[in-house]
């Protein structure tokens, strides 16, 4: 009996002391003010992010960065704050203070903390204000950089301590650009915020205008001229470097144009066949990209940035089989019956959107970016994503490989010999029908790898084909039917002419008088910018 | 002679077969109560339809296994009207007097909808209308079970007024009517609440848009003049993904420039990697991350419906609930399928929906519903961030349209109307 009440008593001792523990620490200032974030509203919870940033506790750094990636959890039935990450039911728990663990916890017995961008941004000024001093250069850089979108008077002092312990120049810079944006915002003397007007001009890119223009609002009558001229400055500077980024907007979208017509000017350029399905051809190359990414999601993850090198090869096989197939099975029964021919690609490329979304679902399919294809980067005034970048270098090479296999190769000599004069190739001993198939074979390979880039940029769907096919034909037809030259230069041409048309027309009418463009321009030129002279013509 | 008999023999077979044929609905009718699926499997929307018209099965086939409605099973007519506008009409039209449905439950796009109007109105039958719309319409035989503006929209913006103390916007849409008239309310709307006309940005590209890089930059040069901004998309399903992918490209990011959508669900994230689309906003009356009982409930039966424990679940699927199970009440309190009986019975009735409060059928045939307000999350789900108290009455016209102010719907007597003037106290007001 009364080793049960001791027993008992023990217990309860021991319930008593684990209920004493977070009490004692709640002692420590930190850990109550961590234990507020999860009560209230957002507004509530940024006062108390604030006050944590404001302890300048190093430790405040880990919490708040926790928080902004939504792993930091109130425990249900306790005050308790903890870090959980992992997937599943139960996750692993640590206290976000000290970083200790403690243990696995079923999900349902955790609430998320919830954060929303607000917050996303008070965090990341926070985290800044509290790693500008520690950490990597590029950390030091980063954190500088975003408090130069808050521009918070209260951290001049932390940055200019900053600044005077910096050696990584880009870091300097950016901490004194970020300083020049608080100084604005602050009630320092003149002289200070013409100098941080200056700091601002000499940065020059849409940001400085940003904080220029926002702090022209509430200036006093003595600086309103230095920031008027310092926006006039800038002003002058990005209008010549938004041309300049129309022109490689232009660029990137012609070499877009230039992938998906390639194909196309050699099936229809070359052979003269109306093939509607072009474009379900470069929706199977796209297709194909995600068969890999997917084989290689499941059984090799590392390989994954080389997905697309995989995907090249196997696009062109798939697709130029897939070629070689129709023009043996449809095409080669239909030609000289333009017509006929239109019909019946344009009936396969039903059948063909129809069987993917059978095969793979109506659903869009994702196919991921390899790292190297992913974010921007600045070329001086001019920002160039990374993967319109390699598409336009992409297209450039298929477009060159080509031109070589046209005019440097027996195959490429054929296939020019049979479309010039059939019989008379034929008389002279080439098998006809053969270079036929694999000529057709060759324009839908070098469709489907086209279909592999697109799918970097657009949807995966069943409709990826019918987006492309009248740009396609557009493209062949105002750059000359049978000449790749131009195709090359009328796909950069409307490319360009479509990107200066958009920000004055908008995206539709843009769209439209392009059209009227080609239309007008082939009632002047009907055999497009580069026609192909001498007898072949009427052949 | 012999040739002669066999030929007539083959004739008399093939009337029989041709008379057993449509006699075998007619039959069928008696002892199964069919209800009519019209969304489209093949062509651009299949995208987003497919996954209604599994809904609706399964909600057929739940039924069902409850013992079927006034003691006969339900019977599912499905049928494709292939993405077409005008086969949307025709094939209405077969459900309806070829194959007898008590209703159909179908569209998704607005011209697909307008375009069966007139079927539904002629024949006297019923279509539930599961897709949050632009509002400016109520018809008789139509129950929008989907957001109206004032349910999605407008709650969408003041968030971003109030939370986040946006002060600049741009409105982006793809071109055609759902965006166009969304934007006319909420332009409105924003210099009804002091937005300077030069802090609007209007935009619109065309279906299916994909190289977003002009607008995109355009974007960002109309976010730096020194105020907060964000994008309201009314951009259409298929070119979210380039145009997220270039807002991610260009460095865009939700702290700097949030985006919230109308038409980004849970099934059009499926197709993204969502990583850089982290706190990116939805406004939707239902997310498959709401934490409710009925709503686990709701995914682990249709995820053993669809034999796929990965399938997503999403808000046109809730108004489906919704309307369904309206439609059930409706019918189990009129006790028949009559028209008539039906649109009578079901102005009134309730019925829990997902997020844990209650979907009440209006007057104007418009349902009562939760706002919600959720962010993108890496897994491809939303976050409820927001959420308005309660549940919001849809407003088939806007109040904040001067032409479409004094219009309102009531389908019940003494009224009568989809488009009563207050102000003149008769019907036929709006357009």
């Amino acid at each position: 009996m009364s080793a049960i009440r001791l027993a008992i008593s023990m217990i309860a001792a021991l319930l008593l002391l684990a209920a004493a523990a977070p009490s004692m620490a709640q002692t420590d200032p930190l850990q109550a003010l961590v234990r507020a974030l999860p009560k209230g509203g957002y507004g509530d919870r940024e006062k108390v992010i604030l006050e944590l940033a404001a302890t300048g506790d190093a430790r405040v750094a880990k919490v708040l960065d926790a928080l902004g990636r939504g792993d930091l959890y109130a425990v249900k039935d306790s005050a308790a704050v903890v870090t959980a990450t992992g997937r599943g039911s139960t996750m692993d728990t640590a206290d976000p203070l000290s970083g200790e663990t403690l243990g696995k916890m079923d999900k349902g017995a955790l609430d998320r903390i919830r954060v929303n961008n607000r917050l996303r941004r008070a965090i990341d000024s926070a985290v800044g204000q509290l790693t500008l001093m520690g950490g990597s250069p590029a950390m030091r850089l980063a954190a500088a950089r975003s408090m130069l979108k808050t521009a918070d008077p209260d951290s001049i002092e932390v940055l200019d301590k900053a600044i005077a312990a910096e050696s990584d120049t880009a870091a300097r810079i950016a901490m004194e650009e970020a300083r020049a944006a608080a100084v604005l915002k602050s009630a320092a003397p003149l002289a200070d915020k013409v100098a941080a007007v200056d700091t601002l001009v000499a940065r020059g890119d849409r940001e400085a205008l940003a904080l220029l223009t926002g702090a022209r609002g509430d200036a006093s009558a003595e600086l309103l001229p230095a920031i008027g001229a310092g926006i006039a400055t800038i002003e002058d500077r990005l209008a010549f470097w938004s041309a300049m980024q129309n022109v490689w907007y232009g660029l990137s979208l012609g070499s877009v144009l230039l992938l998906a017509a390639i194909g196309l000017a050699i099936t229809f350029g070359v052979m003269g066949v109306i093939n509607m399905a072009h474009g379900e051809i470069v929706m199977l190359g796209a297709y194909t990209t995600f068969a890999v990414q997917e084989v290689i999601r499941n059984s090799f993850p590392g390989l994954f940035d080389y997905s697309l090198a995989i995907a090249l090869p196997l696009a062109f096989l798939v697709t130029g089989a897939a070629g070689i197939a129709i023009e043996r099975g449809i095409i080669r029964w239909l030609y000289g019956r333009p017509l006929e021919t239109l019909l019946a690609t344009w009936g396969l490329s039903l059948i063909l959107q129809q069987a993917v979304r059978t095969i793979f679902g109506p659903n869009n399919r994702e196919v991921g970016n390899p790292s190297w294809m992913s974010g921007a980067f600045e070329l001086w005034g001019l920002s160039i994503t990374w993967n319109r970048l390699w598409i336009v270098v992409f297209a450039l090479i298929v477009f060159a490989v080509l031109l070589a296999v046209l005019n440097r190769t027996p195959l490429g000599l054929q296939m020019r010999a049979v479309t010039q004069n059939r019989r008379m190739a034929s008389s002279m001993g080439i098998r006809t029908p053969w270079v036929d198939a694999l000529t057709f074979g060759l324009g839908s390979g070098i469709a489907g790898i086209a279909g592999v880039a697109l799918s970097q940029i657009d949807n995966v769907s069943p409709n990826l084909g019918q987006s492309y096919i009248i740009d396609s034909f557009m493209v062949v037809v105002f750059g000359g039917v049978g000449n790749l030259w131009g195709t090359l230069v009328g796909a950069l041409t409307l490319g360009v002419a479509n990107k200066f048309l958009e920000p004055y027309a908008g995206a539709v009418l843009g769209k439209i008088l392009i059209l009227v463009f080609i239309i007008l321009f082939i009632q002047r030129r009907p055999r497009g910018l580069f026609a192909l002279k001498g007898r072949a013509v009427d052949a | 002679m012999t040739l002669n008999l066999t030929r007539r023999a083959t004739l008399a077979a093939a009337l029989t077969g041709a008379m057993a044929l449509s006699l075998g609905p007619v039959r069928a009718a008696d002892d199964t109560i069919k209800v009519g699926v019209l969304h489209s499997l093949s062509g651009t929307m299949a995208i987003s339809e497919t996954t209604l018209k599994d809904t609706m099965l399964f909600l057929i086939e739940e039924q069902n296994k409850k013992g079927g409605l006034l003691g006969k099973k339900l019977e599912a007519v499905v049928v494709d009207p292939a993405s077409d506008w005008p086969l949307f009409a025709e094939k209405a039209r077969e459900l309806v007097s070829v194959n007898k449905v008590a209703a159909v439950f179908g569209c998704w796009t607005s011209v697909s909808r307008k375009s069966v109007l007139p079927v539904f109105e002629e024949l006297n039958s019923i279509l539930f209308y599961p897709v949050q719309y632009e509002g400016e319409e109520s018809q008789r035989n139509v129950f929008y079970t989907g957001a109206a503006p004032n349910q999605q929209a407008i709650p969408a913006v003041d968030y971003l007024m109030n939370e986040e103390g946006v002060e600049r916007w741009v409105l982006a849409g793809t071109d055609y009517v759902y965006p166009r008239t969304t934007n006319k309310i909420l332009e409105q709307y924003l210099k009804d609440k002091g937005v300077a006309a030069e802090d609007i940005m209007i935009n619109y590209t065309p279906f299916g848009h994909s190289d977003w890089q002009t607008i995109v930059s355009d974007i960002k040069a109309f976010g730096s003049a020194g105020k907060k901004t964000a994008v309201v998309s009314t951009i259409n399903g298929d070119a979210n993904v380039p145009f997220y992918k270039e807002l991610g490209n260009q460095g865009i990011s939700a702290t700097d420039i949030p985006v919230v959508a109308f038409s980004v669900g849970e099934e059009e994230l499926a197709g993204i990697d969502t990583g850089p689309l982290v706190g990116h906003l939805a406004a939707w009356n239902y997310f498959q991350s709401v934490d409710t009982p009925e709503n686990q409930a709701f995914i682990d039966k249709w995820r053993a419906f669809t034999g796929n424990d990965k399938r997503v679940t999403n808000d046109p699927m809730e108004a489906h609930v919704i309307g369904f199970n309206l439609w059930v009440q409706a019918v189990e309190k009129a006790g028949t399928t009559d028209t008539d009986a039906v649109l009578e019975a079901i102005v009134g009735l309730e019925t829990p929906n997902l997020t844990g409060g209650i979907a009440k059928m209006l007057p104007n045939h418009h349902v009562t519903k939760p706002v919600l307000i959720g962010e993108i999350q890496d897994d491809g789900q939303f976050d409820v961030v927001w959420e308005t108290e309660g549940t919001v009455p849809g407003d088939a016209w806007s109040d904040f349209l001067p032409e479409s102010k004094m219009i309102e719907a009531d389908w019940t007597a003494p009224i009568n109307c989809g488009n009563y003037n207050t102000e003149t106290k008769a019907c036929g007001g709006g357009s």
